[in-house]
């Protein structure tokens, strides 16, 4: 394979915190060096003003495939992830039917490579079918390829069975991905409860359904030694929660999306069902609190939760409309323009956050610079700028609620393996 | 009576989605005409021919009986042709979307589209797929404009104004179109707003709105000049919010006895359809303070003027 010289960029590398204009080489597929030392590179890309850094790790996202194929399929989601600057994500098992056998995982896996475009690791269901009886065959889910564990879409309700996945997926050390949420409290919610909710006359999903479920697995986190991941972070007193499992040194992390850190529930006031998540929005003090768990480390990770849904599912009443938004062409510029430009978060954090988090997060050699590790680089320019428009968007979906944003910053470049596989038109 | 009735401003709204977003203004305005319309009801010959040849249709997708022929007889006084569409004995029942629905009635060339749907937001959602004026006649828990309007029209008949009056609202305040509709139109006009009923049913927040909110009746009653009883919606399951009819009446049961603590010129409301026995006695609903029927007269008129404002004031009504 050529070598590639990507020549005059800022180079971040958070794994090795590493910082600074310079040269990073690229050889068979591997990451060379960074600096001087090779003659004759057969491609030079400039990239003076541009951040190069490693290809950024989504690992929240749904792909649809198989089963909801109007939605997105392992190419188009694999592909809209290039756009977004991403080369890897991770794959929630709430398809159908669900991710819950080896064969499933190795369907997923195989898309993937038939797709050529970002890597794509699957995340196993928790439990057979998703349906939070009995523990789905973890062991050979893994040897299947799985990366972790979710009943994504859906908690796992039962503490005990949450319990369990906690000790067994011990074994393979991997993590038990959460969707934190007490499901009896959210019946029939459409938004965040609270004075929103009220005036709306929408049925509300109180903050408490998701605190009450993150203490419970943080303390059966703490029983078990395992590893406990949040995901979706989405209210004040959760991430405090983490915080405090954290400085007790439970193994717990979390991941927050931009959505839960760039809106509020007051984006309901237009009866919008591209404003309609789970978790839903929440308040500006619980915004603040996500972006306070960031500042802070209590949330290490970026996630997109990348929940695509055709438009004759999205365009209905609110309350018939499902849950979730489109995330992967978006993550950067709404990163961006919500934690970097106020001064939150530093690029660094920002890319740290997003590659070596992640990437121990779900135990996959990605997410540095250091040679010898596989040659998937993101290079972004940080300034240009841009307004959103979900018509273009390469995802098979288009429900967006940034649609018209004018925003700052996307991806130019993206290499997977050593291969350019995205160029921005 | 002035048969061309000249709002204080000039109406310039297609839609009539909610109070909340409507200023004082705005809501005097519908008062207003609706009050020259009001005489129309009261001739031999009810009709006026301000919207001939436009089409109003009814859409509901939820069921409604008062609401629905108040809004027909409305437009039939306009002299509008209308037609009513029912969900469920439809192609929703097919499959088809609502937006799809009411693009094909629009199709069949309604100008005005009088939509009632269990979700909220669904006519303001509409909105954005039909040019048809479009009057939210109930959506969800959210607004019931036209209610609140009658509502206010009534008070303001019987008691000549609405500034300044302490307006008890009581009973199922947290799933109550009506009682949203009430509380923006009412702070708007100046009354006091009291919200009454159980914990379960009355959400705190809405004090941010500006209401005063009381889980107990009798502290309260003597405090309004009008009081109007919200329904228990038995069509929801109530069971999980209070423990029995029998404890629900005890505590907030509209009686006799109740009623003589009030005031003595105290107005009665009830958006209806009632159920006697649970929020209101039969002997009060039937009694002096009751302006039950009154709210349905003025109904017709709210609804007339709000067919003819969001129609636009091109025609002459004569």
């Amino acid at each position: 394979m050529r070598t590639i010289q990507i020549s005059g960029g800022r180079i971040i590398d958070p794994s090795r915190n590493l910082d600074g204009v310079g040269d990073l080489w690229i050889g068979r597929g591997r990451i060379l060096n960074v600096g001087e030392g090779y003659d004759d590179p057969e491609v030079i890309l400039d990239a003076r003003g541009m951040i190069v850094c490693p290809g950024l790790i989504d690992c929240h996202v749904h792909l649809r495939e198989p089963g909801n194929e109007e939605d997105e399929t392992i190419a188009t989601g694999a592909a809209a992830a290039l756009v977004g600057g991403v080369t890897s994500v991770a794959c929630m098992p709430n398809t159908l039917p669900a991710l819950d056998t080896q064969g499933a995982a190795e369907f997923i896996v195989l898309q993937a490579q038939r797709a050529r475009k970002a890597n794509v690791y699957p995340v196993g269901a928790v439990s057979k079918g998703r349906k939070g009886l009995e523990l789905a065959e973890l062991g050979q889910l893994v040897e299947g390829g799985a990366v972790a564990f979710t009943d994504d879409g859906a908690p796992v309700a039962s503490a005990s069975l949450m319990r369990q996945a906690l000790t067994y997926a011990r074994m393979f050390d991997r993590a038990v991905m959460q969707h934190c949420q007490v499901p009896e409290l959210t019946v029939g919610g459409v938004m965040n409860e609270g004075f929103e909710s009220t005036r709306l006359g929408l049925p509300g999903m109180p903050a408490a359904a998701e605190d009450i479920m993150v203490a419970r697995d943080i303390r059966l986190a703490e029983i078990t030694g395992g590893r406990l991941h949040i995901q979706h972070i989405s209210t004040a007193r959760s991430v405090e929660l983490v915080r405090e499992g954290k400085r007790r040194g439970i193994n717990v992390t979390a991941e927050a999306c931009p959505h839960h850190f760039s809106l509020t529930d007051e984006c309901l006031r237009g009866f919008d069902s591209n404003f309609k998540m789970n978790p839903p929005l929440r308040t500006y003090t619980d915004v603040e609190a996500v972006i306070e768990g960031l500042k802070d480390g209590t949330i290490e990770i970026l996630a997109t939760d990348h929940a695509p849904h055709a438009p004759e599912k999205k365009l209905r009443e609110i309350d018939q409309a499902p849950f979730g938004i489109v995330g992967l062409e978006t993550l950067l510029p709404i990163t961006i323009k919500s934690l970097i430009e106020p001064g939150h978060l530093t690029w660094p954090d920002v890319i740290r956050a997003l590659t070596i988090e992640p990437a121990k997060l779900l135990g996959i050699a990605k997410g540095t610079l250091a040679p010898g590790a596989d040659a998937d680089v993101t290079i972004i320019d940080p300034e240009t700028r841009w307004t959103i428009d979900a018509s273009k968007f390469v995802s098979k979906s288009r429900n967006t609620p940034f649609h018209g944003w004018e925003v700052r910053g996307r991806a130019r470049t993206v290499i997977v393996a050593g291969e350019v596989r995205y160029t921005l038109a | 009576m002035n048969l061309n009735p000249a709002p204080r401003i000039p109406w310039t709204r297609k839609h009539l989605l909610g109070l909340e977003e409507l200023s004082r203004e705005e809501i005097l305005a519908i008062l207003d005409t609706a009050d020259s319309f009001h005489e129309v009801s009261t001739r031999n010959r009810k009709k006026v021919p301000a919207l001939t040849g436009r089409v109003v249709f009814n859409l509901f997708f939820e069921n409604s009986t008062r609401t629905r022929t108040s809004f027909s007889l409305a437009a039939k006084r306009l002299s509008a042709d209308t037609q009513d569409f029912q969900a469920g004995v439809s192609s929703l029942t097919k499959g088809e979307t609502f937006i799809d629905t009411a693009k094909n009635i629009e199709a069949m060339g309604a100008d005005v589209l009088v939509v009632r749907h269990p979700t909220p937001g669904t006519p303001h959602l509409l909105t954005q797929h039909v040019h048809a004026s479009v009057i939210n006649a109930g959506d969800g828990a959210h607004e019931h404009p036209t209610q609140a309007l009658l509502d206010l029209l009534t008070i303001r008949r019987l008691r000549g104004r609405i500034e300044g009056l302490t307006v008890g609202l009581v009973g199922d305040i947290g799933h109550s179109r009506v009682a949203r509709s009430n509380i923006h139109g009412l702070l708007k006009l100046g009354a006091k707003v009291i919200l009454c009923g159980p914990p379960t049913l009355v959400p705190r927040s809405l004090e941010r709105l500006g209401c005063t909110v009381s889980n107990n009746l009798d502290e309260v009653l003597p405090l309004c000049d009008v009081v109007n009883v919200l329904r228990i919606q038995f069509e929801r399951d109530q069971k999980a919010v209070f423990p029995s009819i029998a404890e629900y009446f005890r505590l907030y049961g509209l009686t006799a006895a109740r009623v003589e603590r009030a005031k003595s010129d105290l107005l009665l409301l009830a958006p209806g359809p009632i159920n006697r026995g649970v929020e209101l006695t039969p002997e009060v609903a039937d009694g002096p303070h009751s302006a039950i029927l009154d709210q349905v007269t003025n109904g017709l008129a709210v609804r007339m003027a709000v067919l003819y404002l969001v129609s636009g004031q091109k025609t002459d009504p004569r």
